[in-house]
């Protein structure tokens, strides 16, 4: 027997190369607008106290600018709600500073660097920002971490019987870390799921493991951006959403593990 | 929720291999901490380093996971038959109906922090031998621990800093009772690195000496590293009195500060407070608290204030990590499987190192061993980031 979650999108946060947010990505996803890529515009964390702004690096702002999206859209307030962050890894840019420090003469990392190295970084920045007492997964998967996300998202929904929000978010590594990990660019997809129907209720998702084939975009540069970055890994769903169509995709996860969702809008 | 049976469990750390020699150190009062000598550190402090960790050889066919911290991760998986616990468990279940989940926080990152010392002089590249996925990634432990056993069912790795092996459980609670497994593989994993070492140094909280939870004196933490697993399962009809079961799970954020906890443990008093609930307990039924006390003046004073919020200053309770040191984000599991060994020999476990206790904070803070029956204990593990979690378990014969 198949087990299956369900669970209903209430809003949808996204920011990418070229994809500047939800409602504007729509008609790109759905094939309507060229896709025109573009450096990703991180938007600075007005929502935070100046000191934690100062601080603050790309990880920080992706999060905030998705996920308050996704709450806003979905009219709630971010401080009642729980959260799975999930990140294919680090901060690239602050552990490339870290170990840059630490393979010198002088070891003295800062205080900030370190606290901002912690995997767990945006979701503390996150319930700073928010209020939000909440609690918060902080996962890591690397290519799976969509999937790792969503997942974890639809157990809370359905076990818990609670909404929460998803923040699946990736930023850029620096060279020499690049090249071992080649990350271009920050992305990121929010997603408020709630447990029940109601007036905010976007799409009805149920979710399967399987091991069909993953489902792949038509543009090659969606696809480009799918395969470059892991939390792009969702964009196929996002794409059925915006083509309107109540359609099954295949999302990528573990390596021969994936994961089956059926969409039906409301 | 519905109980959750310990199956298997062990722990490696600076105090021992496996849990005869974990019980033993924790009877004798031998704590595992030692000056650090640990790779080029020059920081006076202590650590808790576990002893050949770098004679450990990954199979052949996982070597490109060769790090410290998957090295360490098999060598915790190879004591009490836990592995062989696990492949029987893959017999039974089936390999893609049990989970992987793992906490970490530093993953293989001094494997990184190697590389950097042989980067090209022109052009700055990394060594060609460095791979990033399957080492410095934090989901590196995890992709070990299911490729390992040919696992191939849920798997992650949860990483919040310090809660991070306490919050697994609560992912693998929801896995199963969503259906999707029949058992977990839960802990954590964490492993001395300079990232850590001169980052704790950077923010003023290295002790200088073996760290003294709850002591007025308190000066800092004392860093180790650790694996501990546990195997989790649905309680079958049939148990022996002395079964581990988790029964409660709470978790919260403090949305104070990214490296000071609230100031009256506010978000700790929460976690506490949803771990009774969920397990149906007052907190006069808790005999022992496994303390987060990591011997910070800022998070032992705001932990003494929450637990005597929630549980007044009757019940005992201590802190481990005066033996194992704070191995950072395998510490939770570490303390759960303390906890599971605390459960089913009635050995209260004195804090060590502590002289002269804290006169400001009102807790029945064990310094002597004490032996006696024990039904439920709650284990606290908090986090950078404020993050917060707080486990309960039980003694099957009690709950």
């Amino acid at each position: 027997m198949t087990v299956t979650l369900t669970a209903y999108i209430e809003g949808i946060g996204l920011l990418g190369p070229g994809l500047s947010d939800w409602p504007s990505s729509q008609t790109i996803l759905s094939g309507h607008t060229p896709y025109q890529p573009h450096k990703t515009m991180l938007p600075s964390p007005a929502l935070l106290p100046a000191a934690e702004r100062r601080r603050s690096g790309a990880i920080v702002k992706l999060t905030l600018a998705t996920g308050l999206e996704a709450i806003a859209a979905a009219g709630l307030d971010a401080a009642s709600l729980p959260s799975v962050f999930s990140h294919s890894g680090g901060d690239g840019e602050n552990c490339h500073a870290i170990c840059e420090m630490l393979a010198s003469d002088d070891r003295q990392i800062s205080p900030t660097r370190f606290h901002n190295s912690v995997h767990n970084a945006a979701a503390g920045y996150w319930s700073i920002a928010t209020g939000a007492m909440t609690t918060s997964s902080v996962l890591c998967a690397f290519d799976a971490c969509f999937g790792a996300g969503l997942l974890e998202a639809l157990t809370q929904v359905v076990v818990d019987n609670t909404r929460c929000v998803l923040l699946a978010c990736d930023t850029a590594y620096p060279e020499p870390l690049y090249s071992a990990r080649p990350i271009p660019d920050a992305f990121g997809i929010a997603l408020v799921l709630a447990p029940q129907h109601s007036t905010k209720s976007l799409a009805q998702i149920t979710l399967s493991l399987t091991d069909a084939n993953v489902d792949r975009l038509d543009d090659a540069a969606l696809e480009n951006l799918r395969i470059s970055i892991p939390a792009a890994r969702g964009l196929p769903l996002l794409r059925a959403i915006s083509l309107k169509q109540n359609q099954p995709v295949v999302l990528d996860y573990l390596d021969s593990t994936r994961l089956a969702v059926t969409i039906t809008l409301c | 929720m519905n109980p959750l049976w310990l199956s298997h469990f062990t722990a490696t750390s600076s105090i021992g291999r496996g849990l005869e020699q974990t019980l033993d150190a924790l009877r004798q009062r031998r704590a595992g901490l030692a000056p650090c000598t640990f790779d080029t550190v020059d920081l006076p402090t202590f650590i808790g380093e576990v002893a050949g960790v770098d004679a450990v050889q990954l199979p052949a066919h996982l070597a490109e996971f060769d790090c410290r911290n998957n090295r360490l991760a098999l060598l915790g998986l190879m004591q009490d038959g836990f592995a062989e616990a696990v492949r029987a468990a893959s017999a039974k279940y089936g390999a893609q109906r049990i989970g992987v989940f793992l906490g970490t926080s530093t993953s293989g990152i001094l494997q990184t922090e190697l590389a950097y010392r042989r980067r090209d002089p022109v052009t700055g590249a990394l060594p060609a031998d460095f791979i990033y996925r399957t080492t410095h990634n934090t989901f590196s432990v995890a992709d070990f621990t299911r490729h390992y056993f040919g696992l191939t069912g849920p798997a992650v790795v949860v990483s919040s800093a310090c809660s991070s092996s306490a919050k697994v459980f609560s992912s693998a609670r929801r896995m199963m009772a969503a259906g999707l497994i029949d058992a977990a593989v839960v802990g954590g994993v964490d492993s001395l690195c300079l990232t850590t070492l001169y980052g704790f140094n950077s923010l003023g909280l290295i002790s200088e000496q073996a760290c003294r939870p709850f002591d007025a004196q308190r000066n800092g933490i004392s860093i180790g590293e650790a694996a501990a697993f546990a195997l989790l399962e649905r309680v079958p009809e049939h148990l022996d009195a002395d079964a581990v079961l988790l029964l409660g799970i709470g978790e919260s954020s403090d949305a104070y500060h990214m490296s000071s906890p609230h100031p009256e443990g506010l978000g700790a008093r929460m976690a506490m407070q949803d771990a009774l609930k969920m397990a149906g307990l007052k907190p006069s039924e808790i005999d022992y608290i496994n303390l987060h006390g990591t011997a910070t003046q800022s998070n032992d004073a705001a932990e003494g204030k929450a637990v005597a919020a929630v549980f007044g200053s009757g019940i005992p309770c201590s802190s481990t990590k005066g033996a194992t040191g704070h191995t950072l984000g395998a510490a939770g599991g570490v303390e759960a499987v303390i906890c599971a060994l605390v459960l089913q020999h009635g050995l209260l476990p004195a804090g060590l190192n502590t002289q002269h206790l804290d006169p400001t904070i009102g807790l029945d803070y064990v310094l002597e061993n004490r032996q006696q029956p024990v039904a439920h204990v709650l284990s606290n593990s908090f986090g950078f980031g404020g993050t917060n979690c707080s486990l309960i378990f039980g003694r099957a014969g009690n709950s």
